[in-house]
């Protein structure tokens, strides 16, 4: 069934008091797929990806993921995905191995395999001679690479990456984008993405969402979004679509203090 | 290795990596059954009531366990704030194994602790009947798990260290100052009476003291049955809370 929608979203809505942070929005991301959901700051795509992975419960609406519904089957639903989130999430008084010796055991890889991906991960992202290091010493871009080998340590039939590549030097970006791609062809896994690389949408996704205070705006493949809005690149069509104001990232005051972080390279 | 093994070993693994730091907490029970015990042991003995240090020294070393129980529970909140707990949150695992897991290593860094102390009472003089030094160590496990259990239901509930301060002044200081670890429970004001026979504390000291020196108040039997209802009881519900974070 190569057309089977393994995320479908309806009428999707959350509230945090008076504040839409996503407000009633619908799309569909069909199995092998790689699909990229674009929105300026704020505009509620970490939002989204919460209530997909059954850290938020939506104020209303119906999500299902690989066919479970998270907010009920929520083990199920655990079963079928893998996240590496926008925000900091390693014990930073583990070290680098043990972060994600730590998660390949959580997440059932058996132990042979484990040290196997484990070893190749670290190599891959550069961090093979500090992997017996605190996580609490390592620079900002050493602990998203980490945050990014943790993600691929076991293959789940889903791979949420929220903005997974901020702050990563180009050469980075490029071999995880292709390494996920081939991923994403070899395990038939689908991908769900947000970044602000435009070009990374460009390259990687078959299909993208734009969303913008919380509605999907446009969604389509490159060539459709492109002629919607007459424009040559996707970054146009962004901004066409998403107007020129700066966001300010609103946030309480614990998504400041997190963003301050990892400003700081902290986080 | 299963989940709840991994989530133990990881705080097996924070505890013996701050260990200077722990051990420094382990300052103010010393602190407390050094002043008590030598400070308030001439009177308590003209009172005959017996020697004071005898009858501190369990008091002290659950008021140890209680500590460092509250704290690794409520450790749950900076796991929040640092963001590791999405990572636990996420994964395909129960939330009771979670549960189970942290507070296993939870009471087990708690229960090395109530030792360490336990083994210095010993140096300053007490003089424990060792041959129940099994069942003191299940009624400290005992104290331990509940109230680890009762820290991660408290921080399932708060969004950051704010309410520390409450919490400590508001809970953990009138279980432990109400709870007959530092006074004998006879011949209390009947009020003091009823508030130490709510205190779940009450009965782990007992048992405690019971094991330890032989004198029990409530006995064996009370004591043993209230404390292990209540870590079913506190840990259903901790789970429960826990299971209905969110971030
Ligand atoms: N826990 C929360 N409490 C209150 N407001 C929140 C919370 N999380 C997100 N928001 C708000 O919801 C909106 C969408 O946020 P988010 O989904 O993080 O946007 P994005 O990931 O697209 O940048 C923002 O205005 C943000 O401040
Ligand atoms: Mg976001």
């Amino acid at each position: 069934m190569p057309d089977k929608n393994i995320i479908e979203v309806n009428n999707l809505v959350k509230k945090f008091g008076n504040l839409v942070a996503v407000d009633k929005i619908s799309f569909s991301v069909k199995a092998g797929e790689m699909f990229a959901f674009l929105g300026p700051n704020g505009a509620g795509k970490t939002t989204t990806i919460k209530m997909l992975t059954t850290l938020l419960s939506p104020t209303s609406g119906e999500i299902k993921v690989n066919g479970f519904d998270p907010t009920k089957e929520k083990h199920e639903t655990r079963n079928s995905f893998g996240i590496v989130f926008q925000d900091p999430s390693l014990d930073n008084e583990l070290t680098a191995y043990e972060n994600l010796d730590f998660h390949g055991n959580l997440y059932h890889v058996e132990a042979k395999l484990r040290k196997e991906r484990i070893d190749y991960l670290l190599r891959f992202v550069g961090l093979w001679d500090r992997k017996d290091d605190y996580v609490k010493n390592f620079s900002g871009g050493m602990k998203r690479r980490l945050e990014i080998a943790r993600g691929l340590i076991h293959h789940p039939k889903i791979l949420f990456l929220d903005e997974p590549t901020l702050g990563l030097d180009p050469q980075t970006r490029n071999y995880m984008w292709d390494y996920i791609k081939r991923l994403n062809k070899s395990e038939k896994m689908t991908v769900f993405f947000t970044t602000h690389y435009m070009q990374e949408a460009e390259q990687y996704a078959d299909r993208i969402a734009i969303i913008d205070h919380g509605k999907i705006v446009k969604q389509g493949n490159l060539r459709e979004l492109k002629a919607a809005t007459k424009t040559k690149s996707l970054e146009a069509a962004f901004l066409k679509l998403t107007g020129k104001e700066i966001r300010e990232e609103q946030g309480n005051v614990k998504d400041r203090m997190r963003i301050t972080q990892r400003a700081w390279g902290r986080g | 290795m299963g989940a709840v093994h991994v989530m133990w070993l990881r705080q097996i693994k924070r505890y013996w990596r701050s260990r200077a730091r722990m051990i420094g907490m382990l300052g103010q029970p010393v602190l407390f059954l050094l002043a008590l015990g030598f400070g308030l042991g001439p009177i308590f003995q003209a009172a005959g009531q017996g020697d004071f240090i005898s009858f501190l020294s369990p008091g002290i070393v659950a008021m140890t366990v209680l500590f460092s129980a509250m704290f690794s529970g409520i450790e749950v909140i900076w796991d929040k704030q640092f963001g590791f707990l999405k990572e636990t949150l996420v994964a395909p695992v129960s939330r009771e194994k979670i549960m189970l897991g942290r507070t296993l290593g939870g009471a087990t860094v708690a229960m090395a602790q109530g030792i360490i102390v336990l083994l210095i009472t010993v140096l300053i003089g007490f003089r424990p009947t060792w041959a129940l030094i099994i069942p003191a160590l299940l009624f400290m496990f005992a104290i331990a798990f509940l109230f680890t259990s009762f820290g991660i239901a408290i921080a399932s509930k708060l969004e950051d260290m704010q309410a520390f301060p409450l919490i400590m002044n508001f809970i953990i200081m009138p279980i432990f100052f109400l709870s007959g670890a530092l006074f004998p429970l006879d011949n209390i004001p009947s009020i003091l009476e009823i508030i130490t026979r709510f205190n779940p504390l009450t009965y782990g000291v007992d048992g405690l003291r019971g094991a330890l020196t032989g004198v029990s108040h409530l006995g064996f039997a009370l004591d043993a049955g209230v404390i292990v209802a209540l870590c079913a009881i506190v840990f259903m519900l901790g789970s429960y809370l826990f299971s209905k974070v969110e971030i």
